[in-house]
């Protein structure tokens, strides 16, 4: 029931009493500002620390050989641990809950590669082919290391995009073309790209073409794995892989020099709970910030309708019914809060929009952001609590008596 | 006590003596606790809140010792508010209100707010509003009292012209020369009608 002289009554009255307009105005406005900047601050710290670990995968457990310091079965402490191809075997083989698995083999760290007659120095990473997926890169051409270039230790690498940028200056397709790695020549399959840019300037070898290299036979320095695991089944696996290979390995399961775990499911949950914090923390000063804005439009509401007790007295006297006085003040309250909100919400998206594309894409804070029903929800809140807040007054006005209003002091 | 259709009628008294309690009853403002008011026929009491609006928009206008106009509206705006009540149009209550303005000779001084108008002009305003709605009754409680008395009788000249359009006026004051120029005055002490006096010349006046 749209009553456009009902709204122009109420446009004027607002027009006229600008002051009074602005403040109730300027109440739910500022609440619902510093409600939007507070939940989008949340969000983007949120953000920042989760693509720290997004930058990986976050399901992985790392592990590798360590030195003993206990003696174990008549063995001397001070024994050195070593890895091989059948630990890698073993793992992917026989144990539950493994989804990717590369072992890594460390071979001519900081090499000068050259392509004809450009040169760089870059890191060499000796893996299998599910590595890929444990640092979550992505191939601009060409394609990662595959299971047949381990089985017949091809001479092939996959380079990041600085080590294309150097060797390749003229623009030309590096894949196919023969890069030297201390001097032994090597068939480019591949470029990839990764989230972290130091970690772009590497080329990766397959492990089993570096360990026939550099003669390790089948050493292998550490194992990652991707599991599906939560966290705490992760807690049982771990303790499950440290007592297999203590057997393995004949080494004391409670030495923990003998082996390292890095378990970033449990890093991980960790900063979970952080974030569940921050949030229980920003939703509780959301909530009194909704509070405070609510006090703030029933404080205000009620000063307008004491303000206007002659006017009110004025327009029952010649004829304005309760319910007209009712709806008047209602419908004033209702549609200031409610521009207001609209005012305040627009005013915070704006900010953080403006907020995000200033400053630089910090580790920390990234792509601050509301979550568009709790901004819209809360809004709403604070508009239905403003005619609420405007209803009391107002059937207070309705019951103003006229003779009361209109006397004269 | 009657007063007719058409009658100008004053109501004196000390203060205390029941004057303004009188006019709230008549003019529906107010509840009385016993008596018969009957207005236009129609017994009036304890009618609610809705139905007293309705009446008092339709059948009785005000005007008051200290004007009661609407501060943030402009004379025009005042003037047509009692036909928005009555759900009629802006343009055509706007309309409406500027001839009202016309016939209390404040036209030119529409725009201006009550606040830019002197005394006796913002009381031609308030009975231009008491007026528009075309009230069987007008209710004046001492119209003039915060007047001069050369603006006094030029308020009461257009009340005068008012009553003899047929329009029923009822004026409470205590300013003897003002009670002269009805028809009658009723005298009120402490609750009660004390005495009646009419002015037969204000009767001829009426009556030629």
């Amino acid at each position: 029931m749209f009553d456009l002289d009902k709204w122009q009554e109420i446009l004027s009255t607002i027009n006229k009493n600008r002051m009074r307009t602005f403040l109730t105005g300027f109440s739910v406005a500022w609440g619902i500002f510093m409600l939007i900047i507070l939940l989008g601050s949340g969000k983007g710290l949120q953000n920042g620390i989760d693509a720290q670990f997004r930058q990986d995968a976050v399901n992985t457990i790392w592990f590798g050989p360590g030195t003993t310091s206990k003696t174990y079965e008549g063995l001397k402490a001070g024994r050195e641990i070593k890895f091989t191809n059948e630990d890698y075997e073993y793992v992917r083989d026989r144990m539950e809950g493994v989804d990717k698995i590369s072992g890594r083999y460390y071979m001519w760290q900081n090499r000068v590669i050259s392509y004809k007659k450009e040169y760089g120095v870059f890191d060499m990473i000796c893996v299998h082919p599910d590595y890929q997926d444990i640092e979550n890169l992505t191939m601009d051409s060409g394609r990662y290391i595959n299971e047949v270039d381990i089985q017949k230790k091809r001479k092939v690498a996959v380079i990041g995009r600085p080590v294309q940028k150097t060797l390749f200056k003229n623009g030309k397709s590096p894949i196919g073309e023969y890069i030297k790695i201390n001097n032994i020549p090597f068939m480019v399959v591949g470029v990839f790209s990764d989230k972290v840019e130091r970690d772009e300037t590497r080329v990766y070898l397959p492990i089993s073409t570096a360990q026939m290299i550099s003669g390790g036979a089948n050493r292998i320095q550490n194992l990652t794995i991707i599991s599906s695991l939560t966290a705490a089944e992760s807690e049982k696996f771990v303790e499950e892989l440290r007592t297999d290979f203590a057997k393995r390995h004949k080494f004391d399961a409670e030495d923990l020099n003998a082996m390292w775990i890095f378990n970033q499911l449990k890093e991980y949950k960790m900063f979970s709970n952080l974030f569940l914090g921050i949030q229980i923390f920003v939703s509780i000063i959301g909530a009194f910030t909704i509070i405070a804005g609510i006090v703030g439009v029933s404080n205000i509401m009620i000063i307008v309708v004491n303000e206007r007790t002659k006017e009110i007295g004025i327009r029952k006297a010649i004829g304005a019914t309760p319910s007209s006085i009712v709806g008047m003040i209602l419908l004033e309250a209702v549609f200031i809060t409610g521009l207001a909100g609209y005012i305040g919400l627009m005013a915070g998206i704006g900010t953080l929009e403006l907020v995000s594309s200033i400053i630089p894409q910090n580790q920390f804070f990234l792509n601050p952001e509301v979550d568009f029903n709790i901004a819209v929800i809360s809004t709403g809140v604070l508009i239905l609590a403003g005619s609420l807040a405007g209803l009391m007054p107002s059937l207070k006005a309705s019951r103003i008596r006229p003779v009361v209003a209109l006397r004269d002091e | 006590m009657d007063i007719e259709p058409g009658e100008m009628v004053s109501i004196m008294g000390a203060s205390g003596s029941g004057k303004s309690t009188l006019l709230n009853v008549l003019g529906i403002l107010d509840n009385y606790d016993s008596g018969e008011y009957y207005l236009n026929g129609m017994f009036v009491r304890n009618i609610n809140e809705t139905k007293a609006a309705q009446l008092r928009n339709r059948t009785i206008g005000f005007v008051f010792q200290s004007f009661n106009l609407i501060s943030f509206k402009n004379a025009m705006e005042n003037v047509a508010l009692p036909l928005y009540y009555q759900g009629v149009t802006r343009k055509k209550r706007n309309l409406i209100a500027m001839e009202y303005l016309e016939r209390v000779g404040l036209k030119e001084w529409w725009t201006h707010l009550p606040g830019e108008l002197s005394g006796g002009q913002k009381q031609r305003v308030a009975i231009a509003r008491a007026l528009i709605a075309k009230p069987k009754v007008i209710l004046a409680d001492e119209p003039t009292g915060a007047l001069d008395s050369v603006t006094s009788m030029e308020v009461i000249d257009l009340l005068q012209e008012i009553n003899q359009l047929g329009i029923t006026i009822l004026i409470v004051t205590h300013e003897h020369d003002i009670a002269l120029r009805t028809q009658r005055s009723i005298k009120l002490k402490d609750g009660f009608i004390e005495c009646i006096t009419y002015h037969q010349s204000n009767i001829k006046a009426v009556a030629s």
